[in-house]
């Protein structure tokens, strides 16, 4: 009975919130401006939220919490001053530029913009097929998120894949059939409707455990080390390393970096920064301490499970429970939505037309990006069976490959002298060792490379100087080609 | 001052704003105030304080100013004509 009902509930959410992008299908124009940027119409609420809700995913709703419980609740500080302050600062340094070029040219990717400043179809390509390649991980994260919430929410009564495999569905559904518009109205619901959630959750598992004092006494009593800023997984390198690559990274992300072209005015842009610090601590407070405080709690979470619903089950009723990770799965849903359509104009507009089929009709090009969207989403959800590391650590495999494009980016943005050489070199390398230490870990004949040095220091980081001294370094030896066009970055009007 | 020199001050103001946002000098400290470490109230009251110079950021014009556009000149900046000139 209660299982059917948490089923139900999970379910009837997840249609419930392809309705709604329904609806906003119907009201859509048919262009490929308004499919990916819903015409860049977006005001501030709506571009704060479907920023937001981007950013709930699987990495934020049960990875987070698994992380605070298992090792403490530092992670709200790693998160939030990436998140919170790092990203925020990006938000300006690269995203508020890339409004105003994007608005003078009319550009809709990150590739589209730099293959035609340095007027190569090779930059474009290369960017827009590193992306894809960081995305498939991270559509993997969603697809293993779903599925050890349902282990848990139902206590392995759906198995594993069930859960992956019903989120892999909806993702494709939905992403088929509404655009960006359809994506940034269910993110504003759900961000909204998580925000509210997740703190009627801590509120309610408080309650039931003697409030926020007794909670944290308890956690203390049980692992005394979680009261203690630092220590253990927590060094000054894991600190440093994860929110600089994860900031960067998250710049990158095709679905973040494609709403820098979304907003509908700068004012816009300036609202959403300024909320942007406070937002995210109401959404990482509750959900990270909630996933710490469990380390005091009598609960047994089983192996390969999440926290968070192991944490609902025992102290909220079970309808409760389910509607918390309905909402994070649709959460989830619409966040891979995102990431799937992001990803499928990547390829059809950077990689497709430039390279495959410049003479494809509009209809034949829809229909290559919804067979490209549905392949990807099966294959990361094949993939995702494996389960090759916790959420946290493929998650941040992925923050860290895009974090290696961040820094030639921002140098193709700000410094007028930067090559398409430069560009080439900066984006290639890193990205080939990058890949090289994560598959050595993957394939078995070769020795596994080393992920961080110098207790917790990631190399991702090493590589992202790397980028930098690169693109500077190689773009300083040579000679801005007759193709590239420095003008088309400039944004003062004289 | 001037006010474009003055905002040169932003640029140490947001690397001051990361670097503690994470409240290094309370390494190791594990005291517990009103039901939670004191450390995560330092991190919850600096997100605060981010929010506030956030917005005194966007509205003092230093937003405008930081990419070389005029702040009142923002509404018409798109109309405007598309200056530096064309490909060589």
């Amino acid at each position: 009975m209660t299982l059917g009902l948490s089923l139900g509930i999970i379910v009837g959410y997840l249609l419930f919130a392809l309705l709604v992008g329904l609806v906003a299908y119907r009201v859509s124009e048919t262009t490929a401006e308004d499919y990916y940027l819903a015409s860049r119409s977006f005001g501030t609420f709506v571009l704060l939220f479907t920023t937001f809700a981007t950013l709930l995913s699987a990495f934020t709703f049960f990875g987070g919490p698994n992380l605070a419980f298992a090792a403490g609740p530092e992670w709200l500080i790693v998160m939030g001053t990436l998140d919170g302050v790092l990203f925020a600062v990006l938000w300006y340094a690269v995203g508020y530029k890339q409004w105003l070029i994007g608005n003078r040219h009319g550009y809709m990717t990150l590739g589209e913009m730099l293959g035609d400043r340095f007027g190569s179809v090779g930059l474009r390509a290369l960017v827009a097929g590193v992306s894809l390649l960081w995305l498939f991980p991270y559509v993997m994260l969603q697809q293993m998120g779903a599925g050890e919430a349902l282990v848990g929410l139902t206590d392995g009564a759906v198995p594993y894949w069930g859960g992956a495999a019903l989120i892999t569905a909806f993702m494709i559904l939905y992403v088929v059939l509404a655009g960006m518009r359809g994506v940034a109205w269910t993110d504003t619901i759900q961000g909204l409707f998580m925000l509210s959630v997740v703190w009627i959750a801590a509120v309610w598992v408080l309650s039931a455990v003697g409030g926020v004092g007794a909670a944290t006494g308890a956690m203390i009593d049980a692992r005394p080390e979680f009261g203690t800023f630092g220590g253990g997984t927590y060094t000054v390198g894991f600190i440093v390393s994860s929110a600089v690559t994860i900031a960067f990274g998250v710049t990158m992300f095709p679905q973040i970096n494609q709403r820098f072209f979304v907003a509908k005015s700068a004012e816009t842009l300036k609202r959403s920064f300024a909320l942007w610090p406070v937002l995210v601590l109401l959404l990482f407070l509750p959900a990270f301490m909630l996933g710490a405080w469990a380390a005091g709690m009598p609960v047994d979470v089983p192996e390969g499970a999440n926290v968070l619903p192991v944490v609902l089950n025992e102290y909220t009723p079970a309808w409760f429970a389910a509607l918390v990770i309905a909402g994070a799965m649709a959460a989830m849903m619409s966040s891979s939505d995102s990431m799937l359509l992001s990803g499928s104009s990547y390829f059809t507009r950077d990689l497709y037309r430039p390279v495959v089929n410049a003479d494809a009709s509009e209809r034949r090009e829809a229909w290559v990006a919804r067979i490209g969207v549905a392949a990807f989403a099966l294959l990361a959800f094949v993939a995702s069976l494996f389960r090759p590391g916790t959420l946290i650590e493929v998650g941040s495999t992925a923050f860290s490959g895009f974090a290696l494009l961040a820094l030639p980016v921002i140098c193709a943005l700000y410094w007028r002298r930067t090559t398409r050489t430069g560009m080439v070199a900066g984006v290639l390398v890193p990205q080939v060792a990058y890949l090289a230490v994560v598959l050595s870990a993957v394939v078995e004949v070769v020795p596994t490379l080393p992920r961080t040095v110098a207790g917790g220091w990631d190399v991702a980081l090493g590589l992202m100087a790397l980028s930098a001294l690169l693109t500077v370094g190689v773009s300083l030896l040579t000679a801005p080609t007759a193709e590239g066009d420095a003008s088309r970055f400039a944004v003062a009007g004289d | 001052m001037s006010r474009p020199r003055r905002d040169i001050l932003w640029i140490p103001t947001f690397a001051l704003l990361v670097g503690f946002a994470v409240p290094w000098p309370l390494w190791g400290v594990d005291r517990v105030v009103a039901g939670l470490p004191v450390w995560i109230w330092w991190h919850v009251g600096w997100l605060g304080l981010c929010t506030v110079l956030f917005s005194l950021f966007a509205r003092s014009g230093a937003w405008e100013r930081g990419m070389g556009l005029r702040p009142e000149a923002d509404e018409d900046r798109r109309e405007s004509p598309v200056a530096g000139g064309d490909r060589p």
